[in-house]
């Protein structure tokens, strides 16, 4: 089930952006063009977003104004990106970030 | 208990600190009770009063006054209320019932003539109650203002209704 | 990497900057205003309850309302919003490197050269540590509300607050208007750190408040996030009393235990600091013009201590009055008029049993700054 919001009593919560299709590890969700990359996943229900370096201990939305760097993935094939704070661009490659984000994660 | 220890107010804390419309104005038609009781900066109330029934004056901290001789019972001070602390309430609607007016900001708003599950200001089930009047206007800036009609003896109790 | 001039360069668009950058482009000034995030407002945006204060603040209106027109009047004033923005340097000379972030995705260096700074950069969640405490679902207060209220999206389905101050309060509340449940409020204190009113919209809601309790773990659950938040009744040093613990079914732990002033770039600047624990951590040492010990240097909002939006908006002006006589643009004399008004309206903030200590401890500050700044204030 999807955790959007479609009735508000205060807010309007019609989505602003287009609606498009990113791969999120192989997998492809519905976004909104625009929105922080983070609140797509939520919405489909992925809540980690990348595993440590030492303890490979999974991380996700902490702070989500882009400070904390725990939901951090790779994106387009550049590792560490703040999804946050980063918009949706359709048709977008997300992989869960592995430790500091070597690039194995594209292979595997 | 104090309101800073668990969050709300009996009925008799509340008239310590306020000014309680009297037994006798609560006879005489609907009456807003204000349940705002520590000093914070907040004056908004005053100026939504078109009959000019609630004063706080200055510093802006001190707690509201509701003078119940001047007020109407309208609601408007209801929904401009940021600390949603004022209600409306009408122990005359007949002669067993009273209705209290509350401010509503939860989806799904309830709908005029819906039965509903009455609750205090501990949230805890008081009796069943008929929603009867759902007042949403623009000028109320979101925050509906939902009217149901209880048994008389709860109209000090009740102040929302069960969520969902 | 290009290099450009301005008169007044305020880092930072939440309420305080803004209004810094609103008052000094009304007088006259070349104003640009950088933000790191995608939208400016700050922290405004997600505030969608209506606010206290008084007429003069907007009372009444609801933040992400007051946001709206902030924008508005800092456009209408020929404000330059750069957002996507993030100062990485302040050199001597009032150097400011900023790394901005063009549509395309591509970044650009550029080095801004303004007459006057000022620094709002607002404040960040502290964090309370408990076994599995990382675990995803565990976040700040602020980070659900930023996900329910800007991004229309929940967080999860059942959340469980820890924190009573109105941070705390707020956000369970706007969690159920966003339609989750929120299992319990738990607060460490004996009593809710908020205010009254908050408490009550709450405990209407049917929430539970448990004082006297903490979060002592989140339960990880088989999909490696938070299952559950175990509770425990705390002694009068706050340690967890064995015995005494429960588990609460949750997918959501939200941590609302205060805000610290963002000091990075107040501190890269050369400002001198203080710390004070009334306002939440180390703040810079200003005058009443909010100036700091960097002439030419001003600071406003939560960044010089954790107050709330409406003394943001007020001491933002201030810095933007401030930053405009710097500038010339304005009579020291016309400047005090407006400055003393703004200053009156602050001290009827800082009323009431909620306001009083900041009001004493802002007082406290400003004089420890003649004190130990005022004739030796440095030059960036």
């Amino acid at each position: 089930m999807s955790e959007r919001i479609c009735e508000h009593v205060v807010l309007d919560v019609e989505p602003a952006g287009k609606k498009v299709s990113i791969s999120v590890d192989g997998k492809e969700i519905e976004a909104y063009e625009g929105e922080p990359i983070l609140s797509a996943l939520l919405a489909a229900g992925i809540r980690i977003n990348r595993y440590t370096v030492k303890r490979r201990e999974p991380r996700g939305l902490f702070c989500g104004i882009g400070q904390c760097s725990d939901c951090s993935m790779i994106v387009d094939g550049k590792a560490n990106v703040r999804t946050c704070i980063t918009p949706v661009r359709d048709g977008m490659v997300i992989l869960t970030q592995d430790g500091l984000g070597s690039g194995k994660e594209a292979a595997s | 208990m104090s309101i800073a220890e668990c969050g709300y107010l009996t009925y008799d804390e509340l008239k310590e600190c306020q000014t309680l419309p009297s037994d006798e104005r609560f006879e005489r038609g609907p009456v807003a009770v204000i349940e705002c009781v520590q000093q914070i900066p907040c004056n908004p109330c005053e100026a939504a009063c078109h009959f000019g029934a609630i004063k706080i004056g200055e510093p802006i901290t001190t707690l509201p006054a509701l003078d119940a001789e001047k007020c109407v019972g309208c609601g408007v001070c209801v929904s401009r209320c940021p600390g949603l602390a004022i209600f409306v309430v009408n122990k005359t609607y007949t002669k067993d019932t009273a209705t209290v007016s509350f401010p509503y900001e939860y989806e799904p708003v309830p709908k005029e003539g819906e039965e509903k599950t009455a609750v205090n200001r501990m949230g805890e089930a008081v009796c069943s109650g008929k929603i009867v009047k759902v007042a949403d206007p623009v000028s109320f800036d979101h925050t509906p203002v939902v009217t149901i009609e209880i048994p008389r003896e709860y109209a000090d109790e009740v102040r929302s209704i069960e969520r969902g | 990497m290009s290099i450009r001039k301005a008169d007044v360069l305020v880092i930072g668009a939440g309420p305080a900057g803004l209004s810094a950058s609103i008052e000094a482009a009304r007088l006259g000034a070349d104003v640009i205003i950088v933000d790191l995030n995608m939208k400016p407002g700050g922290q405004l945006f997600k505030q969608i309850h209506k606010f206290f204060g008084s007429s003069a603040h907007h009372s009444g209106s609801r933040g992400i309302d007051i946001g709206r027109m902030l924008l508005d009047e800092a456009k209408d004033a020929g404000v330059t919003i750069w957002l996507k923005s993030t100062v990485i340097g302040i050199f001597p000379g009032k150097k400011v490197s900023i790394e901005r972030e063009m549509d395309d995705g591509t970044s650009e260096l550029v080095t801004l050269l303004p007459e006057e700074i000022v620094i709002a950069t607002g404040a960040s969640e502290n964090v309370i540590r408990f076994k599995n405490w990382t675990t995803p679902g565990v976040m700040g207060a602020g980070a659900a509300q930023t996900m329910i209220n800007v991004n229309h999206v929940r967080p999860g389905k059942r959340v469980v607050m820890l924190g009573s101050g109105n941070v705390g309060l707020i956000v369970s509340y706007q969690l159920m208007q966003a339609g989750c449940d929120v299992a319990a409020l738990v607060e460490a204190a004996p009593k809710v750190g908020g205010y009254a009113v908050h408490a009550a919209k709450i405990r209407r809601a049917g929430v539970p408040i448990l004082l006297r309790h903490t979060i002592t773990e989140a339960v990880i659950g088989e999909d490696g996030t938070v299952s559950g938040a175990v509770i425990a009744e705390v002694d009068e040093h706050f340690k967890p009393i064995p015995g005494t613990e429960e588990t609460i079914d949750c997918d959501v732990i939200t941590l609302a235990a205060g805000l610290k002033p963002t000091m990075d770039l107040i501190k890269l600047a050369g400002c001198e600091l203080t710390f004070d624990g009334v306002f939440g951590g180390y703040i810079p040492l200003h005058d009443e013009n909010m100036e700091t010990s960097v002439r030419g240097v001003f600071v406003a909002g939560d960044s010089t201590g954790v107050e709330e939006a409406n003394t943001a908006l007020d001491e933002g002006r201030i810095a933007g009055i401030s930053a405009a006589v710097s500038l010339g643009l304005i009579s020291g004399s016309d400047a005090d008029e407006r400055r003393d008004a703004i200053w009156e309206r602050l001290d009827s903030l800082r009323m009431g049993p909620f306001g009083e200590r900041r009001k004493k401890e802002k007082d406290h500050l400003i004089g420890l700054f003649h004190e130990e700044v005022k004739d030796q204030r440095a030059f960036a």
